[in-house]
């Protein structure tokens, strides 16, 4: 029999921790740490967002007194530090203009997403807590929907409706929360089966207290991950929305019809018309779908067992 | 008889949170089980018996590792092997039966190409040869009709047939020892028992030692010749089934007895207090303190050795020296 | 002498086995409950025995209105309960309660466990915030948990606990009825006295009647004062505790006590008398249901089915041989 002694016994032990070690401190980080880089992108832009009518040094829909059109950034040639990313075609703060814009973005998205989450989750809820017809028919409904090209839709009723900044919150949702639904939906038909809603149910409980005090409160967490997935995909849309000039009508700054602007100055070099409003939106969206994906791995009641 | 199995001393560790926090879950434990004798590992959720199982089979998870004591199979130490050479042994000297028999069958393949590989693989046994063999197999653990029924899939066979099934599998390499983990858990009463009997006749014949893993004290009582009482990481008694059922030393084990209901008993149930030990916070001194109704203040304070009762019979508890006994006697006098 | 609080009279349940969603020819109906008349009394415990495919789960959901039966009728307190309406239907519902074998989703997960508890107190009274805690503190303590645990939620308790707090649960309403359907199987062995020890003392205590659905004979023996044994979506036996384990008549049930496992090692005697499986549901066999397995079967016992009738005092069987 071969004999392990008290050394060699301390030192697999100090190995194992050692090996461990590294494999612990990510997950480490993972599991108890704030999604740092998504923060720190978005934290930012809200603030901006909130305090725009403190930070922006000029109004966005006027233009500059005394300044040209199209000058460039202050540090290129022409440019100055009186319009610090330069100015459009109507010679107004570009720099104003995106801190407006980053407003629009962001109460559109969000809004957009809640208006979308709350269709699409009662929706969802009640098709699969109901079943029956009522499920067949919200399900078909939500093939229809489907069916439908997402921004041309959005284009049709933005021209019935008419271009106005919540007018697009509602459209948004209208086209988004069938997302919702189905993942909704799927994650009902199975809590229905738990047993602590058949006891709600045994206990005489009404269909009203079962969906608000059980089913409700264990959606939430996906509705939450689909959430923040969404707001980016919401944020592209309203911008493709502006960007063809169906979306927040000017003067009213948007990053997407910012862009729509400045597309024709490209050719001629004046590149911050595009750059800028671009990077915002790509900025915005990157972020909230790295908190989206944080956000499932901290809620993924699967993983919550670490 | 030549000792198959030495177990000293095992220690086999969990380590999470970057090694912040290490779990004990099979901590000193030793054991010996010759050819042909099968040995009950009882215990409850959490009480190290299926790590312990896994320790000698080589299939522990990534966060676990064996960190001290030695496993000598058939001669020779298996804890310092290669995996390469595990798979060798794995199936073909030492096999394990598992609780679910969903989770141990493939469902895309036949019960013949399940109960073969084993044969094809660690005997090399090939086509006709290997077709009869196939046929004994699932004879040995009564599958009737085996020729047909080998063509099956699964899903088209019963709970109690599926775990037979697994029982063939495992048999197929012809393994010396073999470690079923609760293979009963699932199964109605009377499959349960039609099972046990045919274990029973597959080790009468085939002389293979067995590990069985339950919390199930009805079950050591029917199959084990000797069993090992297992909690919080270490074995609190151990010694021949007759010897522990009869007049148990340990507290721990005499509770377990106490808490099962006896058919056409009323008398009242033992309930012991509390509830098993979380094995990342364990108590200081001896783990079961807490629960015992002799604790005396070294059980707090000091882990207890293992002591002998009998040659094959030994207890983990303070009740047993005699010096400690004295000392208590005198100090409560 | 008074009378029995639940009474099953020849309750039947058939499900209708069709092909597919287009043609819907109906293939025949699984028989899952067969003509099954059974009674609790208030006080009692009764065990109901039996293993996969025997109905019990099936009966279970027809007492507690999850399934409506296809005949045979289930009364409670005299009254039939499939004409329950309104008020009757939900009084029927704050009496019987039900404790399930998962203690791991029987409770809801994002509510605390004051809340959990207050919930059929919330349903079916209209007591005051104060008066609900109070109801749930006492409750608690019935189940030997401290009150301030109300606040806490059920991630935070081990199995043995939340099943404590599921009992407490079914309590609240005053129950005259808690259906137990296996509330220990999943349980600890350490835990399990813990819990049955309190649902004996809990009986002394409140009265309450039990239906203690179970599949280890030695567990249901134990705690039930008569016990029923199923089979195939029939009563096979029914006898006081004690004195089915003294003479178990029935073949089935003799069968089952051959293969209970032994509380000592010096009782592996026994030599297993029954073999196979339970046949499907779907095509049950003629007569008596038990006949291909049964070591004593008689050409009569393929042709007609036994009359479960009383054969000893207080000790009923379904069986040929009697």
């Amino acid at each position: 029999m071969v004999d392990i002694s008290e050394q060699t016994n301390a030192a697999a032990v100090a190995v194992a921790q050692r090996e461990f070690a590294s494999v612990g401190r990510r997950w480490t980080s993972l599991a108890r740490g704030l999604p740092v880089l998504p923060l720190a992108i978005l934290v930012p832009f809200i603030v901006i967002a909130l305090f725009a009518d403190w930070i922006a040094p000029y109004d966005p829909t006027e233009p500059i007194a005394g300044a040209k059109i199209f000058e460039p950034p202050f540090w290129m040639q022409g440019g100055g530090t009186h319009a610090l990313l330069g100015t459009d075609f109507q010679a107004r703060d570009l720099l104003s203009r995106l801190i407006f814009g980053a407003r629009v973005s962001l109460i559109v998205g969000v809004t957009g997403t809640i208006v979308a989450g709350t269709i699409g989750t009662a929706l969802g809820i009640l098709s699969g807590y109901l079943g029956g017809w009522v499920d067949q028919v919200i399900m078909r409904v939500t093939d229809a929907w489907l069916a439908l090209p997402a921004l041309v839709f959005a284009i049709f009723l933005a021209t019935m409706l008419g271009p106005s900044m919540w007018n697009i919150v509602i459209i948004l949702g209208l086209v988004y929360w069938t997302r919702y639904a189905r993942v909704i939906r799927g994650e009902v038909l199975s809590l229905r089966e738990r047993e602590f809603v058949k006891l709600a149910e045994i206990a005489g409980g009404s269909r009203t207290r079962v969906i608000f005090r059980h089913i409700l409160p264990n959606v939430l967490n996906s509705t939450m991950v689909l959430a923040s997935l969404t707001i980016g995909v919401v944020i592209i849309a309203e911008a493709s929305l502006s960007f063809l000039g169906v979306g927040v009508p000017p003067p009213e700054p948007a990053w997407g019809s910012m862009l729509a602007d400045g597309r024709s100055m490209l050719m001629v070099g004046d590149w911050w018309l595009t750059v800028f409003p671009g990077l915002g939106i790509l900025l915005v969206v990157l972020a909230t779908q790295l908190l989206g994906d944080w956000l499932r791995v901290r809620l993924d009641p699967q993983l919550r067992n670490m | 008889m030549a000792t198959l199995l030495r177990v000293s001393n095992l220690q086999t560790y969990y380590s999470s949170f970057g090694g912040a926090r290490v779990v004990k879950a099979v901590d000193d434990v030793s054991f010996t089980l010759d050819a042909g004798e099968t040995i009950g590992l009882v215990g409850e959720s959490g009480c190290g018996k299926t790590t312990t199982c896994l320790s000698i089979v080589g299939l522990l998870p990534s966060a676990a590792r064996v960190v001290g004591g030695s496993i000598e199979f058939a001669g020779e130490e298996i804890t310092t092997k290669r995996p390469r050479e595990m798979r060798r042994i794995r199936g073909r000297q030492i096999a394990m039966i598992l609780q679910d028999p969903m989770a141990s069958l493939n469902p895309l393949f036949s019960i013949y190409t399940q109960v073969a590989e084993p044969a094809y693989y660690h005997q090399a046994i090939r086509g006709r040869p290997l077709r009869q063999r196939v046929q004994e197999l699932l004879r040995a653990v009564r599958i009737p009709s085996p020729e047909v029924r080998m063509r099956e899939y699964p899903h088209q066979m019963s709970g109690g047939m599926r775990q037979r099934v697994v029982g063939a599998i495992a048999m197929a390499g012809g393994p010396k020892l073999m470690i079923a983990d609760e293979p009963t858990t699932n199964l109605d009463v009377t499959i349960q028992a039609q099972y046990l009997e045919v274990l029973k006749e597959i080790q009468q014949e085939s002389g293979v030692a067995l590990i069985f893993v339950t919390h199930n004290l009805g079950i050591v009582a029917k199959m084990c010749d000797k069993m090992a009482v297992m909690y919080a990481g270490k074995i609190v008694e151990q010694g021949g089934v007759r010897d522990l059922f009869r007049s148990p030393k340990h507290p721990y084990t005499r509770a377990l007895l106490g808490s099962m209901p006896k058919l056409g008993s009323k008398d009242p149930l033992y309930a012991i207090p509390g509830h098993p030990p979380n094995l990342a916070q364990l108590p200081s001194g001896c783990a079961f303190h807490p629960r015992c109704p002799h604790t005396m203040p070294r059980c707090v304070s000091q882990e207890p050795d293992d002591r002998h009762i009998d040659a094959n019979w030994t207890a983990r508890c303070w009740l047993l020296d005699r010096q400690v006994q004295e000392e208590y006697a005198s100090a409560i006098a | 002498m008074p009378a029995p609080l639940l009474e099953l009279e020849n309750l039947q349940k058939y499900f209708p086995v069709s092909t597919g969603p287009l043609l819907r020819r109906k293939l025949g109906w699984i028989k899952a409950v067969d003509g099954v008349d059974l009674a609790v009394w208030p006080g009692e415990t009764l065990g109901l025995i039996g293993e996969s495919g025997c109905g019990k789960t099936t009966t279970s959901k027809l007492i507690l209105l999850q399934e409506a039966p296809t005949a045979g009728a289930i009364r409670f307190g005299g009254e039939d309960i499939s004409r329950l309406q309104n008020q009757e239907l939900m009084r029927y519902r704050r009496e019987v309660q039900v404790v399930f074998q998962d203690p791991y989703s029987s409770l809801s997960p994002r509510m605390r466990v004051g809340d959990i508890v207050a919930e059929p107190l919330e349903i079916h009274t209209d007591l005051s915030r104060e008066a609900l805690h109070e109801r749930v503190a006492e409750v608690l303590e019935l189940v030997g948990l401290q009150p301030e645990v109300a606040r806490l939620f059920p991630h935070e308790f081990s199995g043995g606990q939340r099943q404590r707090i599921a009992i407490a649960r079914a309590l609240a309403t005053h129950t005259r009825l808690i259906v137990l359907d296996e509330p220990v199987s999943a349980l600890d062995v350490s835990i399990r006295a813990q819990i049955m020890n309190q649902l004996e003392h809990l009986q002394q205590t409140l009265g309450v009647s039990y239906l203690f659905i179970g599949h280890d004979l030695a567990t249901v023996a134990h705690i039930s004062h008569r016990i029923a044994v199923m089979y195939l979506g029939q009563i096979v036996e029914l006898a006081d505790s004690l004195e089915l384990c003294a003479r178990p008549l029935h073949p089935y049930t003799q069968a089952l006590f051959t293969a209970a496992l032994p509380s000592h090692p010096d009782q592996r005697h026994e030599k297993l008398t029954i073999a196979g499986e339970v046949p499907s549901a779907l095509d049950p066999p003629s007569g008596c249901r038990f006949h291909p397995r049964c070591p004593h079967a008689m050409p009569q016992c393929a042709h007609e089915a036994p009359v479960r009738k009383e054969v000893a005092p207080q000790h009923t069987v379904a069986c040929h041989l009697y």
